[in-house]
C-alpha cells in the first residue's frame, strides 16, 4: 500500500490511496460522520482536514507544501527585533542556538509565537518556520495560541499544592475573570517553594499569597501595577539565619530591601 | 553551629555589584587561580571531595579532569536550569551573589581550558537572568571576563541563555541540545558531554552550587573543605526545605546532619504540631522517607544506604494531613507533562502510570492496579537515554511500596463512595430501582 500526492498536478491535492484493500471496519469511534447510508467498504474514509485519522490540529493544512526558509526581501522584519536576534545570534559559535531567545523576542513583540512572528524569527536566523514551530512546541513558555499580554503563572507542583496552590489558582482566575489580556495558568515548579504559594507576575515572583489578598493581587495584574511590593521574592531574606551576621542582618533590614518579618522571626533561632 | 561559607552573610547590601564583592575580597581566587598550573587546581578539587551538587552526586574533579587537553574550542556551561520541583538553592545564590558564581566559572574554565562559558538558566527566572547579566557585564568592564584575563593571555567569553521552561533541560545532554537551538532533547551516551558535548567539543558542565563551591574551596583550603561534613560527603552543601513545614527556605548545612535536625531544627517543625507523612530528600524524583527515616544522616551514602538518594538536595516535607494517594498523582503528572518524548518507556510510562493513579484517585481502581504501577515503574528504569521517566518511577513506587495499605484503603473508599453516589443518582431518577422492585 502506498500514499501518494501528484506533484506535477497543483489541483491534484487529494490523497491517493492505491492497491489497498477496502478498510474492513474500522472502530466507529474513530469514523468521522458520514452520510446516511454510505459504503464504507467503498470510500476512503476522511476527516475534513483530509487525513484517515483525528486528531490533527486545524491549522495543519496537509494540502500546502511546508514553507522554506524565507526571503529576506519578501519578509518585513521590526528593526529593533531584527537588532535584537541579530545580537542573540553574535553571541553562539552557532547562530542556531539563538533559537529560543530570538523567539522569545518575537512573543514580546507579537504576544504570542505567531505564524507572522515565526517567520520574521525564521528569516533573520535563515531557519525554516516548521523548525521553529518544533521548538515552540516544546518549551512551556512560547505560546503557540494568542494569549493575554499579561503573564501569570501560578505554581501548582508538589510543594506549593501542599500549601494550597491550587486554591490559589482557582480563586486568581475566578477574580481576573475572562480579562482577555491576561494569561493566567497553573505551572510547574517555579523554583519558589519557599514563598508557597506563589505565583509569577510577568516575571516578578510574589508569595506567600494569602486568600485575603487574592482580590488585591488581581486588580494589580488586570491594572499592570506592581504586583503586592510587600511579597515580592526579592525583598525576602535567606531562611537560614545563621548565615548572616547581625550587623549584615541590621544593615540590610535599614535598606528596606528585605523582608522586615523573617530578621524578627530569626533572631530566635 | 553550621559553619557558612556560601551563605555567608549573603544578604549583605549591594552584594551582588562588584564593588561589595570585592570589598569582601572577591575575585582573590580567579587572580590566584590564574597563576597556578591548571592541573593542581583540578587536584585540589579532587583532594576537595567535592561531588556534584545538581543531583548525581558525580566527583567533580574527576569530572572535569576528563576534559581532553590540546587546542581546541572548550566549553563549560553552568547549569542554571533549576527545574527540580523542591529546589532553589541556586535562585538565592545567583539573585544575591551572582559574582561568586562567576568567580567560580572563571576558575573551573581556566582549569580545563575552557573559553567559552555560557549559563543556562531557567526562562522563568527572569529577575536572576538580569542580575546575572549585569554582573557578568561588570566583571568584564573590570577585566575579569574577556580575551586577554588580567594580562595573563587568558581568553574567556561568558553569555546567560535563557530557556523557556522545560523540566528536561535541566538533565545535561538535554541542556545542550536547548543550547544549541533545538527541542530540549537528551543525546545518548556515551560519548560523554565531556568528550563530545556542546557543538561536539569538549564540555564541562556543572551546577551552580559546584561551580560556586569552587571559589570557596580555594578559598579555606581543599583539606580545610574536606574536614566539613563526613566521609565521601565533605563540604557544606545548600538545601531547600518546603512543604508542610513553619520555616520553610535555604539553608546551609554540613553534611551529616540528621534529617530531624534539618526539619525540626532549623525548619522549625510541622505546622500545626502535626506527624511526617512522608518527605522527599532530595527533589520530587527521589524516593519518598517516612517518618521513621527521621534519624538518617544526611549525606550522599547514607541515603543511598536508604535506597534514595540525596539528589538536588530539595527536602520536600508533607505532613498527616494529606493523602499519599495526591501526592502520587502530582508527582506522576508531572513528570508526564515534561517527558520529552524521545524514549518509550518513559513517555508512554509516564502516561500509564498517571493515568492509573487518577483511577485509583477517583474510585475506579482495583488493588491490582498497584502491581501494574510497580511493574511498569520497573520496566522505565534504566531503559531511557535520560532519568527522567526514572525520576516518576523511583519515588511513584517508592510510595506505592511503603503506603500500599494507604492506597488500598483509599480504593476501597473511593469505590464505596462512587458506588453510593450512583446508587443516589438512580433512586433519584427512581425508574431504575422501581425497575429491579418489579423484577
Amino acid at each position: 500500500m502506498t500514499i501518494r500526492r501528484d506533484p506535477l498536478d497543483p489541483n491534484e491535492r487529494e490523497l491517493v490511496r492505491e492497491g489497498a484493500p477496502a478498510p474492513a471496519g474500522p472502530r466507529r469511534a474513530y469514523l468521522p460522520d458520514l452520510p446516511e447510508g454510505a459504503d464504507l467498504t467503498q470510500e476512503v474514509v476522511r476527516f475534513d482536514h483530509g487525513s484517515r485519522v483525528p486528531g490533527w490540529r486545524p491549522a495543519t493544512d496537509l494540502t500546502k507544501d511546508p514553507s522554506g526558509v524565507p526571503d529576506p526581501a519578501q519578509v518585513d522584519v521590526p528593526a529593533a527585533l531584527r537588532a535584537e536576534i541579530e545580537d542573540f545570534m553574535s553571541r553562539y559559535p552557532d547562530s542556531r542556538s539563538a533559537a529560543i531567545p530570538a523567539l522569545a523576542a518575537a512573543q514580546r513583540v507579537h504576544g504570542w509565537c505567531s505564524p507572522q512572528a515565526i517567520e520574521q524569527v525564521a528569516c533573520v536566523m535563515q531557519l525554516t518556520p516548521g523548525y521553529l514551530t518544533a521548538v515552540v512546541g516544546f518549551y512551556d513558555m512560547l505560546e503557540a495560541k494568542p494569549v493575554g499580554r499579561q503573564t501569570v503563572y501560578v505554581c501548582t507542583n508538589i510543594s506549593c499544592s501542599l500549601r494550597g496552590a491550587d486554591a490559589l489558582l482557582e480563586s486568581l482566575k475566578l477574580a481576573i475573570g475572562d480579562d482577555p489580556d491576561v494569561n493566567i495558568r497553573g505551572f510547574e515548579c517555579l523554583g519558589a517553594c519557599d514563598i508557597a504559594p506563589m505565583c509569577s507576575v510577568n516575571g516578578v515572583y510574589v508569595g506567600p499569597v494569602d486568600d485575603t489578598e487574592v482580590l488585591e493581587l488581581a486588580e494589580q495584574i488586570r491594572t499592570a501595577q506592581d504586583p503586592l511590593p510587600e511579597k515580592q521574592l526579592v525583598r525576602r531574606r535567606v531562611a537560614d539565619v545563621a548565615a548572616n551576621t547581625d550587623e549584615v542582618a541590621r544593615a540590610s533590614r535599614d535598606t528596606g530591601t528585605l523582608d522586615p518579618v523573617s530578621f524578627d522571626e530569626g533572631s530566635m533561632a | 553551629m553550621t559553619n557558612h561559607l556560601l551563605f555567608e552573610n549573603i544578604d549583605e547590601p549591594g552584594l551582588a555589584s562588584i564593588e561589595v564583592y570585592k570589598r569582601r575580597g572577591g575575585y582573590q581566587m580567579a587572580e590566584q587561580a590564574l597563576a597556578m598550573a591548571r592541573d593542581s587546581i583540578i587536584t585540589s578539587l579532587k583532594d576537595s571531595g567535592l561531588r556534584g551538587r545538581g543531583g548525581a552526586g558525580f566527583p567533580t574533579g574527576l569530572k572535569a579532569s576528563f576534559i581532553p587537553q590540546g587546542k581546541m574550542d572548550k566549553y563549560l556551561v553552568c547549569n542554571a536550569d533549576e527545574s527540580e520541583p523542591g529546589t532553589f538553592k541556586d535562585r538565592e545564590l545567583m539573585q544575591k551573589n551572582p559574582h561568586s558564581l562567576i568567580e567560580g566559572m572563571i576558575i573551573a574554565a581556566y582549569a580545563v581550558g575552557a573559553n567559552k562559558a555560557f549559563i543556562f538558566i531557567r526562562g522563568e527566572y527572569v529577575q536572576q537572568a538580569e542580575i546575572l547579566e549585569k554582573a557578568i557585564e561588570e566583571a568584564k568592564a573590570a577585566g575579569y571576563i574577556g580575551s586577554n584575563i588580567l594580562g595573563r593571555g587568558v581568553e574567556l567569553d561568558m553569555w546567560v541563555h535563557r530557556g523557556a521552561g522545560a523540566y528536561i533541560c535541566g538533565e545535561e545532554t538535554g541542556l545542550l541540545d536547548a543550547l544549541e537551538g533545538r527541542r530540549g532533547n537528551p543525546r545518548l551516551k556515551p560519548p560523554f558531554p565531556a568528550n563530545q558535548g556542546l557543538y561536539q567539543g569538549p564540555t564541562l558542565i556543572n551546577n551552580v552550587e559546584t561551580l560556586t563551591a569552587i571559589t570557596y574551596i580555594l578559598k579555606v583550603g581543599a583539606d580545610a573543605y574536606k574536614a566539613m561534613g563526613v566521609e565521601k560527603s565533605s563540604g557544606t552543601k545548600l538545601i531547600s526545605v518546603s512543604g508542610n513545614v513553619r520555616r520553610p527556605g535555604n539553608y546551609e548545612i554540613e553534611m551529616g546532619m540528621t534529617g530531624r535536625d534539618i526539619i525540626y531544627g532549623l525548619a522549625g517543625g510541622i505546622e500545626e504540631d502535626r506527624e511526617v507523612l512522608l518527605w522527599f530528600p532530595g527533589g520530587s524524583s527521589s524516593p519518598v522517607l517516612t517518618k521513621d527515616d527521621l534519624d538518617l544522616p544526611y549525606d550522599y551514602d547514607s541515603l543511598a544506604g536508604a535506597k534514595t538518594m540525596l539528589g538536588s538536595g530539595a527536602i520536600i516535607v508533607a505532613d498527616d494531613s494529606n493523602s499519599v494517594v495526591d501526592i502520587a498523582v502530582k508527582t506522576a503528572s508531572f513528570y508526564k507533562h515534561e517527558s520529552c518524548g524521545k524514549c518509550t518507556p518513559c513517555r508512554e510510562g509516564t502516561s500509564w502510570t498517571t493515568k492509573m493513579l487518577k483511577r485509583i484517585q477517583s474510585g475506579e481502581a482495583t488493588p491490582m492496579d498497584l502491581d501494574v504501577i510497580s511493574s511498569v515503574c520497573e520496566q522505565i528504569m534504566g531503559n531511557c537515554l535520560c532519568v527522567l521517566g526514572d525520576a516518576m518511577a523511583m519515588p511513584v513506587a517508592s510510595m506505592v511500596t511503603k503506603f500500599r495499605p494507604h492506597f488500598e484503603a483509599h480504593i476501597e473508599q473511593a469505590r464505596v463512595a462512587n458506588e453510593a453516589r450512583l446508587l443516589a443518582e438512580l433512586s433519584a431518577q427512581g425508574n431504575v430501582l422501581q425497575g429491579i422492585a418489579a423484577d
